[in-house]
């Protein structure tokens, strides 16, 4: 098993005639034949996509829904559509909405927040690199090559540390089940918690990388969850990574999420609190791959 | 972004929030006048700069027992005297760090006759998704110590976002700032005049510090402090026309052309980097073998040659850099790119100091074959380790 996706997960792209959609559109059909089943365009409904597989392209989501039996969808739209891009998905009852646009206004995202807390919905993201299940699966920009199949659930905020992260995993022999980027924002879909419950409960994961960084608490929140869970005896090996040790207070370090304010979020505290949680903190980015193999010896 | 206090107020007095009346004033000569169109006799000269503290702030270039950047004035004449030591000089605060800022304006403020001072703002609760108000009666000093020590008089009103501020949230705010009679009406007008103008203007904070409720019992906004999501510009063309250049680094301002994620540090080791985490990750490491980086650079996911070039310019042109390191996990990036952009900037502008570069994933042998014909003197490196372990080691001398 692994999580969120697999060989099944049929694939709407929203913004798939645009460059970036159609680049790693062409990217996912490539890796394992991963079932991209159509796009979105609200002016090119009933054309085709000029891409390798002339994919159909719908006016709606819930058209192409529809008529593809799709159970996730993919939003590249730029960031000024991209929040009406997510709610419509969401009006159509997508499962599963992976957002990977960059610089979307964090008001627009309260509202989409809202809107997800009413619905059935999943979303990750947005200012996400997306979800990869090696050998099966790849919704996103992240590089398939550097992933194997394998017993590691990898989870950041960040996402080329997801790859070192898998990379890493991937030259240590261990291999990933299912790797997440849950995104740089503020305010998004999905966080830390909700993709640890995930891991805890797939049998395929044995063993799990979290990557945090400066800014908000959900590393603090996620490790007093690893904490009440290990409790009831849930509890896998866990290596972890936080960045932006170095990173000064009040300014914005690329990621909009990424800043120390007020004193908080700042990168000691949440080491502190994940290795309360037993969490095997590397302090160095390069070392994410030994030190979870350090962590599964015990 | 950030704008400055009289900008705020002025923002918000447009949204029919209670403010002083108040000019802002740009030399010495116009000091006079701005202190005559106001009622007095009691007058704020208050310096204007992007950083907190001010009031407690002192000017370099005065005596040590000289008064701060916020100052009380019984008269016109006081007000141009002060307008005189202020303007020009150098405002070093809390915030500013030890160079200072420069006082390029001033806002001379009607003065207000206070009987309590609070603290409001508004802020992202990103634990919610929600926008929250954070009150407290502590009102005038610095919050995060009232945090720290007395954590309980801070209160949190987070506003559902499809409702707005309620009557309940309305009466929640009221009774942790402990407002009644006129000042509770006032309450209830005001808030809701705060979320708006937040949510309209894409604010990030809006800080009120102190918000007053004065002798005659009514509130009014002493201080403003505002940000905006940098995200959400893009549709506000007219708080983009109150940025400030001045207030911010000029590298950062060129990095802004190119879309680039740049922000100036202390230290002499340039990184160029592909993600805000793995940048992040890369100024770590390098603090991690005992040196300091001098900046945080991210070229961003789709990064063009031209992209790479201006990125490397901005670097060599900082003069404390020592080295530089350029890291980059390709994944929409191409090393193929990178190792370019770099070769074009080099023949451009020259290479003065040690260059390590590590590529790895999309096309990573393309780039290192470039980089390795071109003759240029760059080091390579295996693996993010090896990378800051080499950077280090030449800026050290080793």
């Amino acid at each position: 098993m692994s999580i969120l996706i697999d060989k099944n997960t049929k694939i709407l792209v929203q913004g798939l005639t645009g460059n970036t959609g159609s680049f790693h559109t062409e990217q996912a059909l490539a890796y394992h034949g991963t079932q991209m089943v159509g796009g979105i365009h609200p002016k090119k409904g009933g054309e085709k996509w000029d891409g390798s597989v002339p994919l159909p392209i719908f006016s709606t989501v819930a058209e192409g829904k529809e008529k593809t039996g799709a159970n996730a969808s993919v939003v590249y739209v730029p960031p000024a559509g991209a929040a009406a891009a997510i709610i419509e998905a969401i009006d159509a009852e997508i499962p599963l909405i992976v957002c990977i646009t960059e610089g979307i206004p964090v008001s627009d995202m309260i509202k989409v927040k809202a809107r997800l807390d009413r619905s059935a919905s999943r979303l990750i993201g947005p200012n996400c690199p997306g979800i990869v299940t090696p050998d099966q699966c790849k919704i996103g920009i992240m590089p398939g090559n550097i992933f194997r199949k394998g017993s590691v659930g990898v989870v950041s905020r960040s996402g080329t540390l997801t790859y070192e992260a898998v990379f890493q995993t991937t030259n240590a022999g261990l291999g990933q089940s299912t790797a997440v980027g849950i995104g740089g924002d503020p305010v998004k879909g999905t966080e830390f918690i909700d993709m640890l419950e995930m891991f805890l409960a797939d049998d395929e994961t044995k063993s799990i990388i979290m990557i945090g960084e400066i800014g908000g608490s959900a590393e603090e929140d996620a490790a007093q969850f690893l904490i009440d869970e290990a409790k009831r005896g849930r509890k896998k090996p866990m290596a972890g990574f936080i960045a932006g040790r170095t990173a000064p207070e009040g300014r914005t370090m690329g990621h909009a999420g990424a800043v120390i304010s007020g004193g908080k979020g700042g990168a000691e505290d949440k080491i502190a609190a994940m290795e309360a949680a037993g969490i095997r903190v590397s302090p160095s980015p390069a070392r994410l791959g030994t030190t979870l193999v350090e962590a599964i010896k015990g | 972004m950030n704008i400055h206090e009289y900008q705020g107020k002025q923002l918000l007095k447009g949204f029919g929030a209670p403010v002083a009346d108040g000019v802002p004033v740009f030399k010495i000569e116009e000091a006079e006048a701005a202190a005559k169109a106001l009622p007095g006799p009691l007058y704020v000269v208050k310096s204007q700069i992007h950083a907190g503290g001010r009031g407690k702030g002192k000017f370099k270039e005065l005596p040590a027992d000289a008064k701060g950047g916020v100052r009380l004035a019984k008269s016109v004449d006081e007000v141009v005297a002060f307008a005189k030591e202020m303007l020009g000089n150098t405002l070093v605060t809390k915030q500013t760090g030890p160079a200072g800022k420069q006082v390029n304006r001033l806002y001379i403020e009607d003065g207000a006759d206070i009987d309590r001072e609070l603290y409001l703002s508004i802020l992202v609760d990103r634990s919610v998704g929600r926008v929250a108000f954070v009150v407290s009666t502590e009102g005038g000093m610095d919050i995060e110590a009232v945090a720290h020590d007395t954590p309980e008089k801070i209160i949190t009103v987070a506003i559902d976002p499809e409702k707005g501020v309620t009557a309940d949230d309305l009466k929640a705010l009221n009774g942790a700032l402990k407002l009644s009679g006129d000042a509770a009406k006032d309450g209830e007008s005001l808030f809701p005049i705060l979320y708006k103008a937040f949510v309209e203007k894409d604010m990030s904070l809006l800080e009120v510090n102190p918000l007053i409720v004065m002798k005659n019992g009514r509130l009014r906004v002493l201080d403003a402090k505002v940000s905006f999501d940098n995200n959400a510009l893009f549709r506000h063309a007219d708080v983009l026309e109150l940025r400030d250049t001045t207030e911010e680094d000029a590298k950062e301002i060129e990095a802004s052309k190119y879309d680039l994620a740049y922000v100036a540090l202390d230290g002499n080791i340039g990184c160029m980097v592909n993600g805000a985490g793995l940048a992040m990750a890369t100024m770590d490491i390098i603090k991690l073998y005992g040196a300091e980086p001098a900046n945080f650079l991210d070229v961003g996911g789709g990064a063009s040659k031209e992209k790479v070039t201006a990125a490397f310019k901005i670097i060599t042109a900082d003069p404390a850099v020592k080295g530089i390191l350029i890291n980059i996990f390709g994944g929409i990036m191409k090393c193929d790119i990178i190792a370019e952009g770099v070769i074009a900037a080099v023949k451009e502008v020259g290479l003065k100091v040690p260059l390590v570069v590590r590529l790895e994933g999309t096309n990573a042998e393309l780039g290192k074959k470039i980089i390795n014909e071109s003759g240029l003197n760059v080091v390579s490196a295996d693996d993010l380790d090896d990378a800051a372990k080499k950077i280090v080691a030449a800026v050290k001398g080793n």
